[in-house]
């Protein structure tokens, strides 16, 4: 009886857990829906804090990570930025546009820190 | 009865991919870059002169220095001094002379006819005495070779072909080119008008490439190579802004 009760126990948390996995990636997009409205604006900082929010809701999720990079960005935070980035492309290493702004981020990065500078 | 689904789900499929492709944002950016140089302590800078070398179509040394001071002049926030341009090879040569070796300037040709002018810039009490003439000013200077190159090898073009059927199709051609064009390597090197130190040394280096029979002036080509270096040597005194867009994603 008891060894039978071990797998249904299981089974129930991983039941349990996957509608707050979901709940999480909900209110991850709805700050990050927010975050690309205010952005839109020039609200840099608001969107920031958003992107932010979203990362800690759901650490796995990729759009936050890249949107708070273009932040960084925008707010002249390379290390952060290059960092966020770096997480997106972790969590999504085939998405295009992700890899897109990177590269263009490493543009500007690289021209900023000279390899030959003394 | 099994296609009726598939078709269901295939078109599914493609809504929810175009769905999936409205959820991005091309937004602009503007990053800001600090500068490398702490340049607070100066009201002023001296873009003393170059040693220059390459071809002899164009004057390195006046052409930079013509330049620099006036890309200076409408983006930085330091007053440029207007004063002739030092011949650095002469000083150079002088300095070589008074330490007991007797060497006459000859043509620089190549980077490594550089090295025996070089050690001008390590001279403080030369730059201490520039820097006391010009009211202890940020002092630029450098080297600047500009030399012709030429390179034989295949490259990839378009080319357009036109099918039985009369339809136009554009397809890439590997075809095997003679390129001529020029090269730009070199130094900027920030002094510290008050001490003769240097505070900041920055390389670059920058090609250009055109068809054999494409006949570009040498002037032309050198602005062209100094408006891909300009951004990072003014970003080295001050903070500059780069326009960009970027994809926010949802």
């Amino acid at each position: 009886m008891r060894v039978a009760v071990v797998p249904i126990m299981l089974v129930l948390l991983a039941l349990a857990s996957a509608p707050l996995q979901a709940d999480a990636r909900s209110d991850a997009k709805k700050q990050v829906e927010f975050g690309i409205s205010v952005a839109q604006r020039g609200l840099w900082r608001e969107a920031i804090y958003r992107w932010e929010r979203a990362a800690q809701i759901d650490p796995s999720y990729a759009p936050a990570h890249n949107n708070l990079a273009i932040a960084y960005e925008h707010e002249g935070d390379l290390a952060k930025a290059r960092a966020a980035y770096e997480r997106a492309l972790e969590l999504e290493p085939g998405n295009a546009l992700i890899k897109q702004n990177y590269e263009l981020f490493r543009e500007i990065n690289d021209r900023t820190t000279s390899k030959s500078a003394q | 009865m099994i296609a009726r689904p598939v078709r269901a789900l295939s078109s599914l499929v493609v809504v929810l991919l175009a769905a999936a492709c409205t959820n991005s944002f091309e937004i602009p950016i503007e990053t800001p870059i600090r500068p490398k140089l702490d340049v607070a302590a100066f009201q002023r800078v001296l873009v003393a002169g170059f040693i220059a070398g390459g071809t002899e179509d164009v004057d390195g040394n006046l052409e930079t220095t013509r330049l620099l001071r006036s890309q200076l002049r409408t983006k930085s926030q330091l007053r440029v001094i207007d004063s002739d341009v030092l011949p650095l090879v002469d000083v150079a040569s002088e300095g070589r002379d008074s330490g007991g070796v007797t060497t006459t300037p000859v043509a620089i040709k190549e980077e490594k006819d550089l090295e025996a002018y070089e050690h001008v810039f390590a001279n403080v009490e030369y730059w201490k005495k520039i820097g006391e003439e010009y009211q202890q000013p940020l002092i630029v200077t450098g080297t600047v070779m500009f030399t012709p190159l030429q390179r034989n090898s295949i490259v990839q073009r378009e080319q357009e072909v036109y099918d039985s059927f009369g339809r136009r199709r554009v397809v890439p051609v590997r075809t095997y080119m003679e390129r001529k064009g020029f090269s730009l390597d070199g130094r900027f090197i920030f002094i510290d008008g008050r001490s003769g130190a240097t505070l900041h040394s920055e390389s670059f280096g920058e090609q250009i490439l055109y068809n054999a029979n494409q006949t570009t002036p040498a002037l032309s080509s050198y602005f062209e190579l100094m408006d891909r270096l300009i951004p990072t040597f003014l970003s080295t005194l001050s903070s500059q802004k780069i326009k960009g867009t970027r994809i926010l994603l949802q």
